[in-house]
């Protein structure tokens, strides 16, 4: 499974990309998607949403569930991927470029794993 | 297969309706639809035929094998129906004066005081519809009483990872914040993380035991300790009381609120055949908040109604769905003390019997004894054989099995849930566990085979994704 490098990860499952010390963008990983399975619906915040580290800030439905997406930040919702509200499914096909939130005026975030770190987290998962 | 509208010829029906004999009165215009009904005009042959039809294409509990997790697919006696329709319970009126309806109002005062044995509880509505709407309404009990004593700061309700996604849901129906905690190892509720998550603003805590893997949780009374000591309430959700009916008491148990699936554990018909009832047990703290109107015995043994003195308001119209209650009135006299007893450990008996079977070739979830139901894990069948879960459910169909829960509860990948319930005989438990024991022969020697079921059915795989994604939800 690829796990990019030069993302950051948490033990929910998301992936972020630090694009400054303050903003970020922030999606499902590859884990996730084929856990949660073809996903049908993605509800997203609404911009300028506050965002508290480790709370819930989105929802994605599949066939299977509806699962919390947490946010890795405290900061704000500076833009949602409205792309993913007719298209879903782009987060099983692509989950690294299928980005959730972009947030900004990231104050602190939750315990963020590397690449490496994350990927012994998922082989722990998956035994 | 043609909608009951697609059928059938324009002018063609039945003159069920007598003539009309009073003035016919015009609508205003404006009032009127603009397109016609779409009613359909279809002979007596063709909706006989067109039920039947569908009739043939479901599965139901009188079809064969339900093993559904946590629905306790139990059969519904007869004599429950024979009474519900009784014209005694039938032809009435809500609105009646009481002293006409008095069997009608001692059913419900019965219901109560049995249901309220079983659980340890003090009081009881009837009002809510089914389980979820028994959730919301012992949330608001719950809400109601911490505000009754000004205290307002309580917002918040502990739900662990495995509980029912209507507990969750229920609790932000209700206007409280949802607090998950992670589920221990063997999928009992993690004891530190509750008390790391208890504190001066917990309403309280949503708790289902046997939970939802099966297993009874051995710590429950040090669970409802903590919650109470943080000032929160126990509220106790009764999807799987099938397993300790007449055995083990919420109530004892440190609950304070209780929801009962009546259409789940009392034997009332289940999902289409509903409707459902879910009563809210309390305790008598809770009891001045209860919804709707209640029978109350009075001294000279006469049955009159009365309300509590701070409800939260009806929570649905009048007594609530009462033929249900009905039924579960009957299901419990006609197994009496001893026979709720019996049935509880049979369902248990029945569980273990099937997971004994299976435990060899299916990976169990949990080890050891379980209660009512037992949780598979297929995940290594999904590495070594490319063989899921679904696969095993659609495969069982062909086998004329209804499939078990499946990708439930989530903590559990690949999940199946099996519950036989009490009302299976050994033979049919057997030839379930033959079954499932060739699909596991083939899930190793040819997935593909278990890939391309269900072969027997009129629907094969529907596509979900799409329809999910894309519902067509008018012709």
């Amino acid at each position: 499974m690829n796990f990019p490098e030069e993302l950051k990860y948490t033990d929910s499952h998301e992936w972020v990309k630090m694009l400054d010390e303050q903003t970020a963008l922030i999606g499902l990983t590859e884990y996730a998607q084929s856990e949660l399975g073809d996903l049908v619906f993605v509800n997203l915040p609404e911009a300028d949403t506050e965002l508290s580290a480790g709370e819930a800030m989105a929802d994605v439905e599949s066939v299977k569930a509806v699962s919390d997406v947490y946010s890795p930040v405290t900061g704000r919702v500076e833009e949602v991927n409205e792309e993913l509200m007719d298209h879903p499914e782009f987060i099983n096909e692509t989950p690294y470029e299928s980005w959730l939130v972009k947030a900004a005026d990231i104050a602190d975030t939750v315990n963020l794993m590397t690449a490496q770190e994350y990927a012994a987290l998922v082989e722990q998962e998956q035994q | 297969m043609q909608l009951i509208t697609e059928k059938g010829r324009e002018g063609r029906g039945l003159s069920l309706l007598p003539p009309c004999d009073v003035e016919r009165a015009e609508p205003a215009q404006a009032d009127c639809r603009k397109i016609p009904l779409g009613m359909p005009s279809v002979s007596e042959t063709e909706i006989s035929r067109h039920y039947s039809a569908l009739a043939r294409r479901t599965h139901g509990v009188n079809d064969g094998f339900y093993p559904l997790g946590s629905c306790t697919m139990k059969y519904n006696p007869k004599i429950d129906e024979e009474a519900a329709a009784l014209s005694g319970f039938t032809q009435i009126h809500p609105l009646q004066p009481a002293e006409t309806a008095q069997g009608c109002m001692e059913v419900l005062y019965l219901a109560e005081k049995y249901l309220c044995e079983i659980t340890g509880m003090s009081a009881m509505t009837f009002q809510p519809a089914a389980g979820a709407h028994g959730e919301f309404t012992g949330l608001l009990l719950i809400k109601a009483w911490h505000h009754s004593r000004g205290d307002m700061k309580r917002t918040k309700i502990i739900v662990p990872d495995s509980a029912h996604g209507t507990n969750p849901a229920s609790a932000a129906m209700a206007g409280l914040t949802v607090v998950n905690v992670p589920s221990a190892p063997d999928g009992s509720v993690d004891l530190e993380a509750l008390r790391e998550a208890v504190g001066e603003d917990t309403a309280g805590l949503m708790l289902t035991n046997p939970n939802t893997v099966g297993m009874f949780d051995e710590n429950i009374l040090e669970i409802t300790k903590i919650v109470h000591e943080a000032g929160g309430l126990n509220y106790y959700d009764g999807a799987n009381l099938n397993a300790i009916m007449g055995i083990a008491r919420p109530g004892d148990m440190g609950f304070d609120v209780v929801h009962l699936n009546l259409h789940k554990t009392f034997a009332t018909p289940h999902g289409g055949g509903g409707p459902g009832s879910g009563p809210v047990g309390c305790s008598e703290a809770l009891a001045p908040f209860l919804p709707g109107a209640r029978v109350q015995k009075k001294e000279d043994g006469s049955y009159g109604w009365t309300g509590a003195e701070q409800t939260i308001g009806s929570v649905k119209a009048f007594y609530g769905n009462f033929l249900v209650v009905v039924r579960a009135l009957t299901y419990i006299l006609t197994l009496g003390r001893e026979g709720i007893v019996e049935a509880a450990r049979n369902a248990v008996l029945n569980a273990n019997y099937l997971r004994t079977k299976l435990a060899d070739t299916y990976p169990m979830a949990y080890d050891g004894l379980c209660m009512h139901e037992f949780v598979v894990s297929l995940q290594s069948w999904k590495e070594k054989y490319g063989v899921t879960a679904l696969d095993v459910a659609k495969a069982l169909l062909d086998h004329g099995i209804h499939p078990p829960t499946m990708y439930f509860p989530l903590i559990v990948h690949e999940a199946l849930m099996f519950e036989p319930t009490e009302t299976e005989s050994r033979e049919t438990l057997d030839e379930a566990a033959a079954a499932l024991l060739e699909i596991a022969r083939l899930a190793q020697t040819d997935p593909e085979a278990l890939h391309a079921s269900p072969r027997t059915t009129p629907i094969g795989r529907p596509d979900e994704v799409t329809a999910a994604r894309h519902p067509v939800v008018r012709g």
